[in-house]
């Protein structure tokens, strides 16, 4: 909402500078966002002097003139006829911006170069005069920029009206809140109709057929008017706040908008079937055009101002091209209603229209405010159209809202905002700004609001009222009573802030990237139709297509992210992030959203430097991170598989692994497939994780028991079995943990071997068994019996040999 | 014979003396002590000497033998402690062998400050579903279907009834509805708005604060957040409430700071107000309790919330939002 400086003070003395103002409104909770100093573009225009003329050689209506600006002069072509040597005239240098919009630039007219314009009241928005260059008194000094030369000054403020003040939408709002803050009175402009003639209601009539769309319905009738363009006074109010004159009638019903907030329309009575108004609904697939000239479909729950026979406007929202006020226009009927918000809210969106009307309309005008508004037009358009007033008013009221009586209780008031203010203190303030106000005793005020203030219902409004009133800044600084709380400490907030510092230590970096991805997503993973991540959640209206489905995996982002940074020259990545995927049970229902955990490691395993050669990091590498982790967590027992071929998407079908917790499939681990990585335009290898976050919480401990120190030494003994190749050494392993041998307290694999002199097709694979008793110190005959005998299995089990 | 021992002692103590390693010592003590060694040599030849001459010239050779044992060790010992002193000097300047430190995002860490705050003030974490239903995000918020103020947060929708939430607030309701005050609760997550510029990206985040109790106040309000923000940013930080609108408060306040860059003299950073919006409060609107049947009677509470992204800007100076998602190594690794 923009307001002049020069309009308030028609409505309240303001009585501090501006920037006082724009604070004190803004701590009413009228935000000031900007302040504009109105004249501010004619800075670059300045006063000069005409000090020689000569005709145009070749146009016979123009002339070149040489303008004395102070400090040189400069040549400017120009066709005003009072256009004369020794004239002072406004002079907009090039770079200037006229009243409409105009830039001002040098250039040559007609072969002469022009430095310049010479420009006339209209022009600079100054005043109506069209006809010739502006004339200014011979005591300004030429080069002296206009503004100041003429102590033009004016400021406007633009400011920020929250959706529960309509009534301040309006100069007369704003100045109210200014009056109420100052202490001074408001001066709303009187009515004063002129003489009438005749009957509204042998001329026309009003029913209203939607009485729930539109509760009241008020009009008057004006004949004998002139359309022409409006006296430079009102056409410079709308100018100063951003509006476009066009003629007497439009922009009256334009400016009683913007000082009261209640939207008017004018018809051409004339273009009226029937001459009259009904008030209805329209009816399904019906057509209509618009005041823009576009032709919009209707339905049914429209609210349409009809004539006799057809729509003649889209209530509150746009009129129509077939009833505009024209050029010959000479009766005119005002239209002056109170429609429903919510019935005016559907249809402007449902039209897609955003009009200065359905604005104020959808947030609530005052229902007791048409009249006002009606009348203070009716006596302008017959002052400035000369128009004739035909006496009466049609005034069709249904259920409007009725001022209601709130009990305000003055302790809950002090309760609630922390205060100790005195019933009196409290009534003052709510009356500042027009709330009626009566004691019905020392604890208890009957408050009534304003009309226009269909914000307030409640106790609670008139509340804030009081704190607003006050001022925020009264109220003390308190601290509310906590008590101890006992409540245990959310699981997953905890341990999502453990596993980050974790990866963080282990010289991850953390990512967070967009919950919304592109809909071609999984077939960029490859996933298969059935996957479950298949079942991506579309948003209706998404920015773009890259953001127009809810991500059903977090590697996207990770490959994504990868790319963007290769693509910045840093080859070497270890990234993590954590989030949600969201699994759709259908548009209608919320989906599935599950935490998950995923990392991503690329590039080398140790950046070159001068103790080590750059070497790329592996499967093994980012293993070793995941095991960290977990065991980190305490999570066990962890165990990684083979993931299927068939299960591998966007993984590597030969370096894939599913993460198992207590034989749980909490995530998998491997190499981004070629085929995905080559959809990401990734030309490197990358390793990549999943967990399942929820899976994850499960198994981490919420408390840990210690286990004594063993008493006595372990002894360790190594054995290489020679297996297959494509045997998996964990297997080999597990089967050791599972013949369940008191006295192993450790196996651990501590080389691999392939090639001579191994034959062909097999490997060596060294364990280490660790032996401990918790009673005694072992004898070496009674382990070396035992390891042997584990060997022998061994070596059945695995259809292993023993090394010669 | 005695001066030919006298001879071999003072050699080999000079000797001894001079040695300058280990296992010069070494060698020197097999010269003079070993089988076929000087002092060996000088034992034998004792043994040739008349008997009345042996015991005598006996007990010089052996202790000379002596002298020089004791010699040896004092050498060896002396060159150990030499070797112990003596110093390999390395090249301290080069760089230590990496272990690069990941890093946290800056949002993360903002976050988790917050959160930290105000759990140590006896809020407790929770959390709630980003894509939510229109109940939870709109109405029971007292934000009615059509209701103007639902210009206010442009919607992403995925069907009339289910929208990516479009605030934290949806917190409140869902958590009210499952106990009875006193609720004191911090609720941080992503946020999605269907905006994106300069200042705007359309998924960013928020942490929501609830209190409700008997007789908590607006004073309760501002005191918690003046604590709030004096720890997360400097205890000398002006602000001001200032009366604002949100449909879920009555009466609602935003709260500004005085500006962190030009100290309240106008900059670009505050669009030369010299004052920054830091976050939106109030006290819950009896609507919002009322539809978690809660008795307005008792209780009253204040809510608020506040965005990660702008914080974490005024704190670290981050000048543009949308880096925050790009995830530039580069960026990231200043945190």
């Amino acid at each position: 909402m923009k307001v002049s400086l020069s309009w308030l003070n028609e409505y309240v003395t303001v009585g501090m500078p501006v920037e006082q103002l724009a604070h004190r409104l803004t701590m009413a909770g009228l935000e000031v966002e900007g302040i504009d100093d109105r004249y501010a573009y004619l800075d670059t225009v300045v006063v000069g002097r005409i000090s020689e003329m000569a005709p145009h050689p070749i146009a016979d209506k123009l002339h070149l003139c040489q303008v004395h600006t102070g400090g040189g002069t400069c040549q400017v072509v120009c066709g005003a006829p009072n256009a004369a040597v020794g004239m002072l005239a406004p002079l907009a240098l090039p770079g200037s911006a006229l009243a409409d919009g105009t830039q001002v630039a040098a250039g040559t007219i007609r072969g002469q170069t022009s430095q310049g314009m010479l420009c006339s009241a209209a022009e600079l928005g100054l005043g109506p005069d069209r006809s010739g260059l502006m004339a200014l008194a011979q005591d300004l000094t030429p080069g002296v920029a206009l503004n100041r030369a003429l102590g033009l000054s004016d400021a406007v403020l633009e400011i920020s009206i929250t959706p529960n003040r309509p009534d301040c939408l309006s100069v007369l709002g704003i100045a109210r809140e200014v009056a109420g803050f100052q202490g001074v009175p408001l001066r709303r402009a009187g009515i004063r109709l002129p003489k009438a003639h005749g009957s509204i209601e042998a001329m026309t009539s009003v029913s209203i057929e939607a009485p729930d769309h539109c509760p009241r319905y008020s009009a008057r009738l004006l004949d004998r008017i002139t359309v022409a363009p409006s006296p430079f006074w009102l056409q410079d109010r709308l100018m100063s706040v951003g509006l476009r004159p066009i003629n007497n009638i439009v922009d009256i019903t334009n400016f009683i908008l913007i000082e009261t907030g209640q939207p008017l329309h004018a018809f051409d009575f004339d273009r009226l079937a029937e001459h009259r108004i009904v008030v209805r609904t329209a009816t399904a697939g019906e057509r209509f055009t618009t005041l823009d000239g576009k032709e919009r479909e209707l339905t049914e729950e429209m609210l349409m101002i009809c004539d006799g026979r057809q729509p003649v406007a889209v209530g509150g929202v746009m009129g129509g091209l077939n009833s505009e006020i024209e050029a010959h226009t000479t009766r005119v009927l005002i239209e002056s209603a109170y429609f429903n918000p919510l019935s005016i809210r559907k249809t402007a969106r449902q039209l897609g229209l955003k009009t200065e009307a359905n604005h104020r309309f959808e947030r609530g005008v005052d229902p007791h405010g048409t009249l006002y508004a009606l009348d203070r037009a009716a006596q302008l358009m017959a002052e400035l159209g000369n128009g004739r007033l035909i006496d009466g008013c049609i005034d069709v009221v249904h259920d409007v809202p009725a001022p209601a009586n709130i009990a305000l209780s003055v302790a809950d008031t002090n309760r609630l905002l922390g205060t100790d203010l005195a019933a009196d203190e409290m009534a003052r303030l709510l009356q500042s700004i027009e709330f009626k106000v009566e004691p019905r005793n020392n604890e208890t005020l009957t408050v009534q609001a304003p009309t226009f203030r269909v914000d307030v219902s409640r106790p609670e409004d008139l509340m804030e009222e009081v704190a607003r009133r006050a001022g925020y800044e009264r109220i003390p600084v308190t601290f509310p009573y906590i008590a101890p709380d006992t409540r245990p400490a959310p699981k997953l907030p905890v341990q999502r802030q453990r596993i980050r510092e974790f990866l963080a230590g282990m010289g991850f970096a953390e990512i967070i990237t967009y919950s919304f991805v592109h809909a071609d997503t999984c077939l960029r993973l490859r996933l298969p139709e059935n996957d479950l991540r298949c079942r991506q959640l579309a948003i209706l209206n998404p920015l773009t297509e890259d953001q127009a489905v809810m991500r059903t995996s977090l590697i996207p982002g990770l490959l994504e992210t990868m790319q963007r940074n290769i693509s910045r020259q840093s080859r070497h990545l270890k990234l993590f992030e954590t989030g949600k995927i969201f699994i759709s049970k259908g548009s209608d229902t919320q989906p599935e959203e599950s935490e998950m955990l995923a990392g991503l490691w690329t590039g080398d395993r140790v950046e070159s430097d001068w103790y080590v050669k750059p070497e790329p990091c592996d499967f093994y590498d980012l293993k070793g991170v995941v095991e960290g982790l977990l065991a980190g967590l305490h999570v066990h027992p962890v165990r990684f598989t083979r993931l299927q071929d068939d299960l591998c998407a966007y993984t590597h079908p030969g370096a894939s692994a599913q993460i198992l917790v207590d034989d749980r499939l909490v995530g998998i681990l491997g190499q981004v497939h070629p085929r995905v990585a080559e959809a990401y335009d990734l030309r490197q290898k990358a390793f990549i994780f999943e967990l399942d976050m929820q899976r994850l919480m499960d198994y981490i401990p919420d408390s840990l028991q210690s286990r004594p120190l063993p008493k006595f030494p372990a002894t360790a003994r190594d054995a290489t079995l020679i297996v297959d190749k494509h045997l998996e050494s964990g297997a080999i392993l597990e089967q050791v943990r599972r013949m369940n041998e008191s006295l192993v307290e450790e196996v651990r694999l501590f080389d691999v071997f392939e090639g001579r002199p191994i034959a062909e097709g097999r490997k060596s694979i060294s364990l280490r068994i660790v032996y401990r008793s918790a009673q005694s110190t072992l004898e070496d005959a009674a382990v070396n019996q035992l390891h042997k005998t584990i060997t022998n299995r061994l070596v059945e089990q695995f259809n292993a040999d023993l090394p010669t | 014979m005695d001066q030919s021992i006298d001879q071999v002692r003072a050699a080999a103590l000079m000797e001894m003396e001079a040695a300058a390693t280990p296992d010069a010592v070494q060698v020197l003590n097999t010269m003079y002590l070993g089988r076929k060694g000087l002092v060996t040599q000088l034992l034998r030849a004792v043994a040739q000497l008349p008997a009345q001459e042996r015991p005598a010239a006996g007990r010089h050779a052996n202790a000379v033998k002596q002298q020089i044992e004791t010699a040896c060790r004092q050498a060896l010992a002396r060159l150990e402690n030499a070797a112990a002193e003596r110093v390999e000097r390395i090249d301290v300047s080069l760089p230590g062998r990496k272990t690069a430190p990941g890093t946290l995002h800056p949002i993360t860490q903002v976050t988790h400050r917050i959160c930290d705050i105000l759990s140590r003030m006896g809020f407790e974490v929770v959390e709630g579903p980003e894509v939510e239903s229109d109940y939870y995000n709109f109405e029971a918020l007292n934000i009615p279907k059509n209701h103007p103020a639902r210009d206010m947060q442009d919607t992403f929708y995925v069907s009339e009834d289910v929208v990516l939430r479009t605030h934290t607030s949806p917190t409140q309701p869902r958590v009210m509805e499952q106990r009875q005050p006193p609720v004191r609760i911090v609720a941080p997550g992503k946020v999605y708005r269907c905006d994106s510029d300069l200042t705007h990206t359309p998924m960013f985040h928020q942490v929501e604060g609830l209190l409700v109790d008997e007789k908590v106040s607006f004073g309760d309000l501002k005191g918690t957040l003046t604590a709030f923000i004096h720890r997360m940013f400097d205890p000398q930080t002006r602000l001001r409430f200032r009366p604002s609108f949100f449909p879920f408060t009555e009466p609602s306040a935003e709260v500004d700071m005085l500006c962190v860059i030009c100290r309240g003299k106008g900059c670009r950073v505050c669009s030369q107000t010299g004052w920054l919006e830091i976050l939106g409060c109030g006290m819950v609107h009896p609507a919002v309790l009322e539809n978690v049947a809660y008795d307005t009677g008792r209780y009253s509470g204040f809510a608020f919330g506040m965005g990660v992204e702008r914080i974490a800007m005024l704190k670290y100076g981050i000048d543009d939002i949308r880096k925050y998602f790009e995830n530039d190594l580069r960026f990231l690794q200043q945190f």
